[in-house]
């Protein structure tokens, strides 16, 4: 084990790919010379050359497009997003291209494809540039999509998502870039997709977070336990596929869940999970599921307001406060 | 590099008498099985959106018969002769169409999709100017690889004015990737023509724009397109460079069987007009005068290629439709 940033972690993970593997390359805007706007690829063209880190003029659908080509023919493609917002002009590549190849050839041609960069709330960052991406890909058949929350994840996940063969939607966060945390040095540490885990252990209710919101939900554990609460909590890392059997078990322990969600909440990541909890662990509760969630607007650049559209530490522990003296006859 | 002038053939091309049979078989199988195709969509067999290239024959024949089976090719939903002249076989193709699971796609991908990995037919892509940039990144992997193949992308004029055209030929064209950019001008996109949709119409002129060759061509001359799709292979195996090929063909049917007559943007005299260049006729008048084939040649020619598509119409009919459990499978690899 090492002490180093998540953005290391990244970075590390990307070398030991790159080396393992002569198919691997990576391609987007700024990811060589200039080694990427958030330093993820910082000294991969030193090392790796112009041949294997490439990099594209802005051109979203065009280089997601050249990634997904590539890989049908057997390249293996890790494509940077400067941030995931951008990969909107590329959702048309993604979604009817990328996550479809294999399963209208019937088999015959599959997409080993990682497209990955910073997503969800950041600092200031205001409307365009920190919104929280994942809604868009998890809804498609044929995309895996994850989001790592710890240095450790981020290399084991990141290594996992470049040997998977399908496409896989690899979103980071601007805010996570400079945590520290331990990460196993062995190039074979791989953290297999579909797993989640859980974080930390408790008795009276489930939270289920991931990414900044995982951080404030165990701020939020920290304090509640001076009250004698017990929270256990539960991080998915991959949402798609998404490891339904561990947020259960842990339900079906606790009887009470709280689901955490930095984007607005309307049909997103917090709705599907309090649906799997109720059509599958309904008996076990002892209170109707609760979610935390994003404002429903735009994300505001003014500090005041920006702290009004996330969910904060206070927000995540006053639910998990209401489900646990709730009862199901509420 | 660019003429202003449509292209002849090239006189020096060798036209003997086996070139002759395939060329003339190529093109009569995409026409008969599309014919065949269109009798089964009004029986019912095949269903959704079905686009016939009848009349752009000599576009699929001409530039697939200058390339080697280890070459891409990639298209649209217009696909059935570029795949056909790949190399798939036309009992599979069929089946593909009728959705049964002997298709080559296990019926999972229908006429707008058909794949052939065998033959390095890279689909049948229905969003319009999306696989462009797929079409680079094949040839980004060509490239990356070291290998001199090429890759052949046909398109139709409605990708031009879409955004994609332009970021795949730029990117192309940066990075010297092997892609025969080949733009069937049929003048029309369903019902907008060419006019009210470009503000250069001479699609070919965007070549110059980005750097690489480009030409207009015959798309009726079968020889022509042979011709100006070899000079543009030959330069893409040896340096790389692409080329931007502006085919002018025409349909003779409507966009789509939904559209049968395609008469409300077009005239019945137009569509006439453009009959009397039926690159199968002209073709076949070219190879009897002189004498390179007999009227018994044509004639074997055409008794095969009506027994092959009959043979791919009862092979995918005796086809059973795809098992339940297939609506499951192929949605991701399983990793080995
Ligand atoms: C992005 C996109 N927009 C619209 C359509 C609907 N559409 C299908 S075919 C077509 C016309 C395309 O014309 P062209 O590229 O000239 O090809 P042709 O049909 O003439 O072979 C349109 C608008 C589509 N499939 N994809
Ligand atoms: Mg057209």
């Amino acid at each position: 084990m090492a002490v180093m940033t998540y953005r290391e972690a990244l970075n590390l993970a990307l070398r030991e790919e790159l080396t393992r593997d002569p198919n691997v390359f990576v391609i987007g805007e700024e990811v060589g010379l200039y080694e990427g706007a958030y330093k993820v690829t910082q000294g991969l063209l030193k090392e790796f050359g112009p041949k294997r880190i490439v990099d594209t003029p802005i051109a979203e659908s065009g280089f997601t497009g050249v990634g997904i080509g590539a890989a049908m023919v057997g390249l293996r493609p890790v494509v940077e997003m400067m941030t995931f917002n951008f990969a909107l002009l590329a959702l048309d590549q993604i979604v009817n291209s990328a996550a479809k190849l294999h399963y209208m050839s019937g088999g015959q041609y599959n997409v080993p494809l990682v497209i990955r960069g910073p997503g969800g709330p950041a600092h200031q960052l205001a409307a365009q540039h920190s919104q929280s991406m994942e809604v868009y890909f998890y809804h498609v058949p044929g995309l895996k999509v994850v989001r790592p929350s710890t240095p450790m994840d981020a290399k084991g996940l990141l290594k996992a998502a470049i040997r998977d063969d399908n496409p896989v939607i690899f979103i980071e966060s601007e805010t996570l870039y400079n945590v520290k945390g331990e990460v196993p040095e062995d190039p074979d540490f791989v953290i297999p997709l579909g797993q989640a885990v859980v974080r930390r252990e408790g008795t009276d209710v489930t939270v289920v977070a991931y990414m900044g919101m995982m951080y404030r939900a165990m701020e939020a554990a920290e304090e509640l336990a001076k009250d004698g609460i017990s929270v256990e909590i539960v991080d998915p890392r991959s949402l798609q596929p998404l490891d339904t059997a561990t947020i259960i078990g842990s339900v079906r322990k606790t009887h009470r869940a709280v689901v955490v969600e930095a984007g607005a909440g309307f049909a997103g990541m917090g709705s599907e999970i309090a649906t799997e909890i109720t059509e599958e662990a309904f008996d076990d509760l002892d209170a109707p599921v609760l979610r935390v969630t994003g404002a429903q607007a735009p994300m505001p650049y003014a500090r005041n307001l920006e702290r009004a559209k996330t969910p904060t530490k206070e927000k995540i522990a006053d639910a998990i406060r209401r489900v646990c003296y709730a009862n199901g006859s509420r | 590099m660019a003429k202003a002038m449509t292209q002849k053939a090239a006189p020096g091309l060798g036209l003997d008498a086996d070139l002759a049979r395939k060329l003339l078989r190529d093109m009569l199988l995409i026409r008969r099985f599309e014919e065949k195709a269109a009798e089964a969509y009004a029986l019912g067999k095949i269903g959704g959106f079905l686009h016939l290239s009848i009349g752009e024959e000599a576009v699929a024949a001409g530039a697939t018969s200058v390339l080697r089976p280890d070459d891409y090719a990639i298209s649209t939903y217009r696909e059935h002769g570029h795949c056909l002249i790949k190399g798939s076989d036309p009992r599979r193709v069929m089946a593909e169409l009728f959705g049964r699971v002997d298709g080559l796609s296990k019926g999972k991908g229908g006429s707008m999709h058909l794949f052939d990995k065998e033959h390095n037919f890279l689909g049948g892509h229905a969003i319009v100017g999306a696989h462009l940039p797929i079409a680079a990144g094949v040839g980004f992997a060509i490239k990356y690889r070291g290998g001199d193949q090429v890759v052949l992308c046909y398109f139709g004029d409605g990708a031009v004015p879409e955004g994609e055209f332009h970021e795949a030929l730029n990117l192309a064209a940066l990075w010297k990737l092997p892609v025969i950019w080949l733009c069937e001008n049929n003048r029309y996109a369903m019902g907008t023509s060419l006019e009210r949709a470009l503000a250069q119409t001479e699609i070919w002129k965007f070549g110059e724009t980005y750097g690489i060759p480009s030409e207009p061509v015959d798309g009726m001359d079968v020889l022509a397109v042979r011709a100006a799709v070899g000079r543009a292979v030959e330069r893409a195996r040896r340096d790389k460079t692409p080329a931007l090929l502006e085919v002018r063909t025409y349909r003779f049917r409507g966009h789509s069987m939904r559209d049968p007559a395609g008469a409300v943007y077009r005239t019945k005299e137009e569509v006439e007009r453009e009959k009397l260049r039926d690159p199968i006729l002209l073709f076949r008048d070219r190879v009897l005068k002189p004498g390179v084939l007999s009227e018994d040649d044509v004639k074997k020619i055409e008794k095969d290629v009506n027994d092959l598509v009959d043979e791919a119409v009862a092979f995918a009919d005796a086809s059973p439709e795809p098992p339940a459990s297939e609506l499951f499978t192929d949605i991701f690899k399983e990793s080995a």
